[in-house]
């Protein structure tokens, strides 16, 4: 590793111990909780609050280093919640006592991958830009969301599932260890196989990346269903705990994903980017919620801080890169 | 020779498609319930789509321009929410100006950013979508926003007014759409416009201001916010804060339905508008036929797809793409 991506790696991690020491010293002074902001157990209650946008954020960071996006993870998300907490009130799941619960899993992540699959099939083979095919399905996937139960929140509340998603182990709560878990399989798929590499390469240069005899289609392909099966990971880590989805659950939950990626360097043009910088990017976001919080700011003022963060952030990258770039010419 | 005329209909097809499926549905609708072509039922549609497609007005100069603006739905809830809490504090004589210049200013920022700056315009209008939210939140305090006295005010006009029998709204979508369509197809800003959404660099090379043309292309897209803003306010004199989330995406949609191309260059505001009528009217249609508004949803998807897929098949002349 070279100082240049040394730096740009870095810059998120060091971002988070600027916002650590800033709300733990501003917090001593506005705060008036009597816990510090950096007690252990709200630390971990951080991790474990970012599990559901990380885990799809995750996701989006393998899509975007191809260079395309999907903007249709949120209501990804909010249909398999809906398809793991009704298929345990189906007649034969109850039959099953708490057998029906892997099923369940089971039946969501499928909806999730299935839904995943249907964009990347069309994106390989109509050709149709990633941004438009991800953004009507946004919309027709919200539309299932809606035909499925009305506009009706879907409830099961499951008490095994409930216990097992409020564990902890080894101090880690059930959310931050798939969290956690997806970011080192991701890690492992990105870094050290083919499917990794030709990512790269495919955002890189795509007709280079053809040339050299990648199928860029099926690549597509499969990366979609990972998201969709992610998005849907994301949807049963957080649904088992809590057993209640609104039709409109998950929206907005897209553009939290692209801006965590965003703030962990990946490039939208593609070819650029790393799962444990995006885990730093969820983690920065979550940060920045719970110390706005514990200062006392208004919780609408995250979201002002956030956006011009992100803008902010863009502007650092462009500069960086354009200095190092005139380093060289001379 | 069937193989020319073959090609010619595929060429037809490319061009008008949009339109001719615009007829297709209406008929399509207009037998399954004759009510759906009644005058009212029109006029109904077009004053709902107003606000929406108001909007999109603007953001076809953005996309002709090469780039995207994410920013518009938050944008909008902004200046519903201020022109509704400054009505009863300066009047509304005041408010309406005061509401347009500060949502001028936000579209002015955008565009220093994406036009002088060079960002990202995605990342940037992504930023302002959750940072003009911000805002607006902290304008509001969380709270909705009411007029005190809904039936004494006159600001009520933009949204619920008519004048010679035609709703007011549906006069402010074609003035605007008259007026925008002339600077995009005569003046010599217009053709600025497609140069440097067409192939910037070339545009920069023979000398056109590109920094300056897209600066001008989010302050006319915001001037349409700050427009659908008021329309917004005046229909309903009271809002949530989020009332215009979302709609980002359905302009998109309506946009790129009309046949602009989010790479730039190309569409017009007329396809725009053909757009943005057919996304009103399938839902209207849906509507009348008995289904519950989400079905629209599904429908749109499909439509929007198949839009693009045949608008892209029929350029590159096979159906299905190369990608290996």
């Amino acid at each position: 590793m070279n100082k240049d991506t040394l730096l740009k790696q870095g810059a998120i991690w060091a971002f988070i111990v600027v916002e650590l020491i800033f709300f733990s010293i501003a917090g001593s002074y506005l705060s008036v909780s009597d816990s510090a902001f950096m007690d252990f157990d709200n630390m971990l209650l951080l991790l474990k609050q970012s599990a559901p946008i990380g885990i799809i954020a995750l996701g989006m960071t393998i899509i975007m280093i191809n260079g395309n996006i999907d903007l249709s993870v949120g209501a990804t998300y909010a249909l398999s919640a809906i398809i793991l907490l009704d298929s345990m009130t189906w007649p034969f799941m109850q039959a099953m006592g708490d057998w029906a619960i892997p099923l369940a899993w089971v039946f969501a992540l499928l909806t999730g991958t299935i839904l995943g699959a249907i964009n990347g099939l069309i994106v390989w083979k109509t050709g149709v830009d990633a941004f438009i095919v991800t953004l009507g399905s946004m919309l027709g996937y919200r539309g299932l969301v809606f035909m499925y139960n009305g506009e009706q929140p879907t409830s099961h509340l499951n008490w095994t599932l409930v216990d097992f998603a409020e564990a902890q182990f080894l101090g880690l709560h059930t959310a931050t260890w798939f969290l956690l878990g997806a970011a080192l399989l991701l890690w492992l798929l990105m870094t050290k196989t083919v499917h990794g590499r030709n990512a790269y390469a495919i955002g890189n240069n795509r007709e280079a990346a053809v040339n050299a005899g990648i199928r860029v289609g099926p690549h597509f392909l499969w990366n979609f269903m990972l998201i969709g099966f992610l998005a849907s990971l994301s949807a049963v880590v957080f649904y088992s705990e809590s057993g209640s989805v609104n039709p409109n659950d998950g929206m907005l939950y897209e553009l939290w994903a692209i801006t965590a990626v965003v703030l962990g360097g990946t490039k939208l043009t593609g070819g650029y980017g790393s799962i444990i910088s995006t885990l730093g990017g969820v983690i920065a976001i979550q940060l920045l919620r719970k110390g706005l919080g514990h200062i006392g700011a208004d919780t609408e003022t995250v979201n002002l801080v956030i956006g011009l963060i992100l803008i902010a952030v863009l502007f650092l990258d462009r500069q960086l890169n354009r200095k190092g770039k005139e380093e060289l010419k001379t | 020779m069937a193989e020319l005329t073959k090609q010619g209909i595929g060429r037809v097809l490319a061009k008008q498609g949009i339109l001719i499926a615009f007829v297709v549905f209406m008929i399509g609708f207009a037998l399954a319930n004759p009510r759906f072509i009644a005058v009212d039922n029109i006029s109904g549609v077009i004053r709902s789509s107003a606000i929406l497609g108001v909007m999109a007005l603007g953001v076809t100069f953005v996309v002709i321009g090469g780039n995207l603006d994410l920013s518009v739905g938050s944008m909008m809830s902004f200046s519903t929410i201020v022109v509704l809490d400054l009505h009863d504090k300066i009047g509304p004589t005041l408010a309406i100006p005061a509401m347009f210049g500060l949502t001028l200013g936000l579209g002015a920022f955008i565009g220093f950013l994406v036009g002088y700056l060079k960002l990202n315009s995605l990342i940037v209008t992504l930023g302002m979508l959750s940072a003009i939210h911000g805002l607006t939140l902290t304008w509001s305090g969380g709270q909705n926003m009411d007029i005190a006295d809904k039936s004494g005010t006159w600001f009520s006009v933009f949204g619920q007014g008519n004048i010679a029998g035609v709703p007011v709204p549906i006069l402010i979508f074609a003035g605007l759409a008259i007026v925008l369509s002339l600077i995009l197809s005569k003046t010599p800003f217009g053709r600025k416009v497609y140069a440097v959404g067409g192939n910037g660099k070339a545009a920069t090379f023979s000398g056109i201001p590109r920094a300056r043309i897209v600066f001008l292309t989010y302050l006319i897209s915001s001037f349409c916010v700050a427009c659908a803003g008021l329309l917004q306010a005046s229909r309903s004199l009271g809002s949530q804060n989020t009332v215009g989330q979302g709609l980002e995406l359905e302009v998109l949609a309506a946009v790129i339905l009309g046949g602009a191309s989010l790479l730039g260059g190309s569409g017009t505001i007329f396809k725009t508008v053909i757009g943005v009528l057919i996304l009103g009217f399938i839902q209207n249609g849906l509507l009348l036929m008995g289904l519950a508004f989400y079905v629209q949803y599904v429908v749109t998807w499909v439509i929007i797809i198949l839009a693009v897929w045949l608008d892209i098949a029929a350029k590159r002349g096979r159906l299905l793409s190369q990608i290996a």
